[in-house]
């Protein structure tokens, strides 16, 4: 890892031989209350006071819906047009939190756990990521509980870390980051002796994670998740804006002779998520679904991948319609006593 | 105490009901409350910051279990729960529907009917930030309307947090999961989701009450009550429609009588 100081100036600069070169960039942009990752084509469109995006960045790699091949019949013939991973542009990430890098991590546990999945890693092999470090956070942010920090490094290819003057530490962390460098070497000059721990925000760990898988693992009979979830309307608000959150459906776009197969996102808060042909649903309750979704994220992908499948960003929290507040129910399990 | 608390314990204590569905203070704001021991109680608030709709648990069997249950109902939720009645959705003796009044007295309505009633004092008001939106695209073309919708729509991900918060979707199977054949494309897509706030807004007419949870529960802030409030202001030109106050002749795109006008089919 290099670390570097680059000027406001030297900042602007970069960004403009990033838009400049052959990169798509994705960046946080303001519209009304909301801010959201778009495709940028200027420094000026970069929203700068806000805490997090409504949404997390992993439709970069794991898009909403996506071919995974199509096909073509003609007579008793049938063509088929596989994905193509020399079609995935190379895209630069600017702006992300350390949150959101650090959720491509879980996910690509997910995408690569048995089978390893070709658009996936296509798509994330042509992305480089350039994380801020947080000097803010609200009270839905919980990263320092789950492994990660304001100022965790980890999956980012390039961290920035804002300075008073205007200027910033970089932390050049990869190859991928390197060669970003090199749009605009003179803009990194000789670092400064910068603590990068006094500019970064204050988030407490709010629970132990080892003591809520610890609870979890003898938790499945428990009749919290009935308490939790009374008021979970069983929407797909959550899953949907997670940055870890990697389940999906397979439909089909068929018409006549010609169709395409395509793999959209799916949540387990749904009800017909694990509906049988049969009629049978081994989920029938919003409770269990509610179970299934922490089990999931803070014991079944532990044991499996070895990640939490939780950054702490706290989107989920934020965009409950009632309040579905996960820091609030994971603290009350990690706090619960064994009866 | 305040007479709320009182209430609710008294029912609690009473064993008349099981639990009551009200609110309690939340992470930045009130949220729903499933309150079932008397000493929680006290966990119940009241205030113009309740929004949500609690009349949506109304028709999930396996919340209400098989006892009585108290709602604590907003205006929006007592309309919801007229227009549920009407639609045979609800049972009378199973229910103890509860407002409180600006002067912060507790209501325990007799029945449905007395909802209605008591209903008719209070007229349906559309708060401002959404009048100039609505005014705004009233003032556009057409073309700059459709521009408008696939914009916003454009960055709908088929969350369903809309059907999910709305008391008046409770179908146990949306139109858009039936697959045989598939009428809606279940991917988010600019088309499949026009045609989805299309099949919602056609569904809703005549029978959206303009609670305005649909738009609330939208994370990514589309407005789409718009949609379904401009439908309630067409029938209520067309068939004199007024939400909370059910149509006796039948919810009117649900409803056909053979001397129905066909004057408009040209």
């Amino acid at each position: 890892m290099e670390k570097r100081y680059i000027s406001k100036e030297g900042l602007n600069k970069w960004f403009n031989q990033i838009i400049q070169s052959d990169k798509r960039l994705f960046a946080p942009v303001q519209k009304g209350e909301k801010v959201e990752f778009k495709r940028v084509k200027s420094f000026e469109e970069v929203a700068s006071d806000y805490i997090q995006t409504t949404q997390s960045i992993k439709r970069v790699a794991f898009p909403r819906a996506e071919v995974l091949f199509s096909y073509k019949k003609e007579e008793k013939e049938t063509t088929l047009q596989d994905f193509n991973p020399d079609t995935v542009p190379e895209t630069v990430l600017w702006k992300i939190h350390p949150c959101d890098a650090a959720g491509f991590i879980p996910l690509t546990g997910i995408f690569n756990w048995d089978y390893k999945d070709k658009l996936y890693n296509a798509r994330l092999a042509k992305t480089t990521m350039v994380s801020f470090s947080c000097q803010k956070s609200d009270n839905s942010c919980f990263c320092t509980s789950v492994n990660g920090g304001p100022g965790n490094t980890a999956g980012s290819d390039i961290q920035i870390t804002l300075l008073p003057d205007g200027g910033a530490l970089a932390e050049i962390l990869t190859p991928k980051g390197e060669a970003l460098v090199t749009l605009a070497p003179e803009c990194f000059e000789a670092e400064r002796e910068i603590k990068k721990e006094d500019y970064l925000a204050d988030v407490p760990v709010r629970f132990n994670v080892k003591e809520l898988t610890g609870k979890l693992a003898s938790s499945f009979d428990s009749p919290v998740w009935k308490q939790q979830s009374e008021r979970c309307l069983g929407c797909g608000a959550c899953a949907f804006v997670c940055p870890t959150c990697a389940c999906f459906d397979i439909q089909e776009d068929a018409k006549g002779s010609t169709g395409r197969r395509i793999r959209c996102w799916d949540s387990c808060g749904f009800s017909m998520f694990t509906l049988h042909t049969s009629g049978h649903n081994p989920r029938q309750q919003q409770s269990q679904r509610w179970r299934q979704r922490i089990l999931h994220k803070f014991s079944y992908m532990p044991e499996r991948i070895h990640e939490l499948g939780c950054t702490g960003c706290g989107r989920c929290s934020r965009a409950c319609p009632v309040d579905m507040n996960i820091l609030e129910h994971l603290t009350s399990i990690a706090q619960q006593s064994h009866e | 105490m305040n007479k709320l608390i009182e209430k609710a314990t008294s029912l609690l204590q009473e064993g008349v009901v099981t639990k009551v569905i009200g609110y309690e203070e939340g992470t930045e704001k009130p949220r729903p409350f499933f309150c079932e021991k008397a000493e929680d109680t006290s966990k119940l608030i009241y205030n113009s910051r309740c929004i949500n709709n609690l009349a949506v648990y109304l028709t999930k069997p396996e919340l209400l279990g098989t006892g009585k249950v108290a709602v604590v109902a907003t205006l929006p939720t007592l309309r919801s729960i007229v227009q549920l009645a009407f639609e045979n959705q609800l049972k009378e003796d199973k229910l103890v529907i509860l407002t409180v009044t600006d002067s912060e007295e507790v209501i325990e309505f007799a029945g449905f009917a007395e909802i209605e009633t008591y209903l008719k004092d209070f007229k349906l008001k559309i708060d401002q930030k959404e009048q100039d939106l609505i005014d705004k695209l009233e003032g556009m073309s057409k073309e700059e309307r459709w521009t408008f919708w696939v914009e916003e729509l454009s960055q709908c991900f088929k969350c369903y947090a809309c059907r999910a918060a709305c008391p008046m979707c409770y179908c146990t199977r949306c139109v858009v999961e039936v697959n045989c054949p598939q009428w809606v494309q279940p991917w988010a897509s600019p088309l499949g989701n026009i045609e989805w706030q299309i099949n919602r807004a056609m569904h809703l007419a005549g029978r959206c009450t303009g609670c305005g949870s649909c738009a609330e529960a939208c994370p990514v802030g589309i407005p789409i009550d718009l949609l379904t409030r401009k439908m309630m202001e067409d029938l209520g030109e067309e068939f004199g429609v007024v939400p909370g106050q059910p149509n006796k002749n039948g919810n009117v795109l649900s409803t056909f009588k053979p001397e129905d006008k066909e004057n408009f089919i040209r």
